[in-house]
């Protein structure tokens, strides 16, 4: 379980980024993160990846502290961020430096074939569009098997068919081994058809305003109407996460507890 | 029936397949046209200017038509002065080189690591700099005397500067995000350095040793211009006091032909570590 407690982020110039904000997220779960621009969402996922510090709070993964980046914990980024010197197949291959040739061969050529991308082995990654290459860091990411992955806004520089089958293609992979998934994003829909809780956050400074669960079989269909519905009280929640006269409901419950319905 | 009606399908596909090595015939044939275009200017005046000497238009004095250079070089070759005067200014270059690049890669892998050794140094690297490197000859023979050791000094000082400045500046601008990449997957100092920055930094640290090479070839003529008694260097000046223009122009030619080639051997030495680079000129076949 990936708890978060009370977590806070200033940056030394004085902006408080992140407040207060406290979770607990359960092994498997997938949660999404979603809110206005600064809200804080991504300065969030960067203090549970480890790249950053966080100021106040702590996060705790199976009751240790993270404080640095984790072998437990991926994170795939809004760019794929490949190593344009090295072919797909080292790519994927370099998070498994310290395994024996044969064993990484065999699990690289294994991720290669799980994201449909085995006769892109020897490419480069100029060479690959903009969805292969995202692909190949989702496998990156998950070839060394983490409890819990993040992705932050990791679709959102696609078109639109690569992003919905990048989205299914993650349900498919996630289902391999059920890591965690921590999604951050600003696309409503992205949230209600990956998530099983989608948290909304609210800026100045960035806190949790609010979280919905999505009760929903999977694969979901983006067109059904109960689909509509989750969508609707996302989006009314977004409105009044921005909407200032209306309280924090976050700061009168305690994580996880009681809906706002 | 069903024979004839898949027959022309066959030959399509066969024409296709025939089709294809033309293609790339036509390519191959432009790929080694294009540089050849770059000789017509060259060996045309070349041509005109040996042609006119010929004509008796000029007695070709003072501009040596082509053939009496060559000649002047097989000559040069026959009686083994040739090879005496390369290997005098190669090994000269070759020393100060090393010496430059060592030296500039370290200070430059510093500088551009360790923002306190920044602090303290590039300041005085950069002041320095702003020295016309010409401007240490007369302190360089005072201190290190008129032979070698003073001309290998002022070659080391030439390829210095460039081979700093770009291993400084490549390591500046190492991609953040990339970094985070190797940050993610908790490799540790030396591996950080191994697997991101040094592939990082490699194209511009190769560009920078061949601005590094050329300034070298630049430093080796003025090192040698100050009291040498062989190298290519020393053959230019000879030429000009005992009036031999062939000789000035055939140490030239030579200077030209072995700046090249380092120059090239670089390029080819360091091409298969580059192969990934998504250049603008691999595209267009530069």
């Amino acid at each position: 379980m990936l708890a978060l407690e009370r977590v806070g982020k200033t940056y030394p110039n004085g902006v408080e980024a992140l407040a207060r904000f406290s979770s607990e997220i359960a092994e498997g779960e997938i949660v999404a993160i979603i809110g206005g621009s600064g809200c804080g969402k991504s300065t969030l996922l960067r203090a549970i990846a480890g790249l950053d510090r966080a100021s106040t709070g702590t996060v705790t993964l199976d009751d240790e502290a993270i404080a640095a980046p984790h072998a437990k914990i991926g994170i795939i980024f809004q760019e794929p961020r490949l190593l344009p010197w090295l072919s797909v197949a080292d790519n994927i291959g370099f998070g498994l430096a310290d395994l024996p040739a044969e064993q990484r061969r065999h699990k690289i050529a294994q991720a290669l074939a799980r994201v449909g991308l085995a006769d892109k082995a020897a490419a480069w990654p100029r060479e690959l569009s903009g969805g292969q290459a995202q692909r190949v860091a989702i496998a990156r990411a998950l070839v060394p098997q983490p409890e819990v992955l993040l992705l932050d806004e990791p679709f959102s520089a696609l078109d639109a068919f690569t992003r919905r089958d990048l989205q299914d293609h993650l349900l498919d992979l996630w289902a391999d081994t059920r890591p965690t998934l921590i999604l951050v994003t600003h696309d409503v829909d992205e949230a209600v058809v990956l998530a099983d809780r989608v948290l909304v956050m609210r800026p100045r400074p960035g806190r949790l305003f609010d979280q919905i669960e999505i009760n929903l079989a999977r694969p979901r269909d983006r067109n059904s109407p109960l689909f509509e519905t989750f969508k609707r009280s996302v989006l009314a929640s977004l409105d009044r996460s921005l909407d200032r006269s209306v309280p924090d409901r976050e700061a009168a419950l305690g994580p996880g507890q009681a809906m706002w319905w | 029936m069903a024979m004839s009606v898949e027959l022309p399908a066959l030959e399509q596909i066969a024409e296709q397949v025939t089709a294809a090595p033309r293609g790339t015939a036509v390519t191959r044939l432009s790929r080694h046209a294009w540089p050849m275009l770059g000789l017509v200017l060259p060996v045309g005046l070349a041509l005109g200017w040996e042609l006119a000497v010929w004509l008796g238009l000029s007695s070709g004095r003072l501009v040596p038509p082509p053939s009496r250079v060559i000649v002047t070089i097989l000559e040069l070759a026959r009686s083994g002065e040739l090879t005496r005067h390369v290997v005098a200014t190669l090994s000269r270059v070759g020393l100060g080189f090393a010496l430059g690049v060592v030296a500039g890669t370290l200070l430059g892998a510093v500088s551009g690591y360790w923002s306190l050794a920044r602090r303290l140094l590039d300041p005085t690297v950069q002041a320095l700099r702003a020295i016309p490197s010409i401007a240490w000859v007369p302190l360089f023979i005072l201190w290190l005397g008129i032979f070698e050791t003073s001309k290998v000094a002022l070659i080391a000082v030439g390829v210095f500067f460039p081979v700093y400045l770009g291993v400084m500046g490549a390591i500046l601008s190492v991609d953040r995000k990339i970094v985070e990449v190797g940050r993610i997957f908790r490799l540790s100092g030396p591996a950080m350095i191994r697997r991101i920055l040094l592939p990082a930094v490699l194209p511009a640290y190769v560009v920078s040793l061949r601005v590094g090479l050329g300034l070298g070839w630049m430093f080796v003529v003025a090192a040698e211009f100050m009291g040498a008694s062989e190298g290519l260097g020393y053959l230019l000046i000879d030429g000009q006091q005992l009036g031999k223009p062939a000789q000035i122009v055939a140490a030239i030619v030579i200077f030209a032909i072995l700046g090249k080639t380092t120059d090239w051997l670089i390029e080819i030495a360091t091409a298969p570590l580059l192969r990934w680079q998504d250049a603008f000129g691999h595209e267009r076949g530069a």
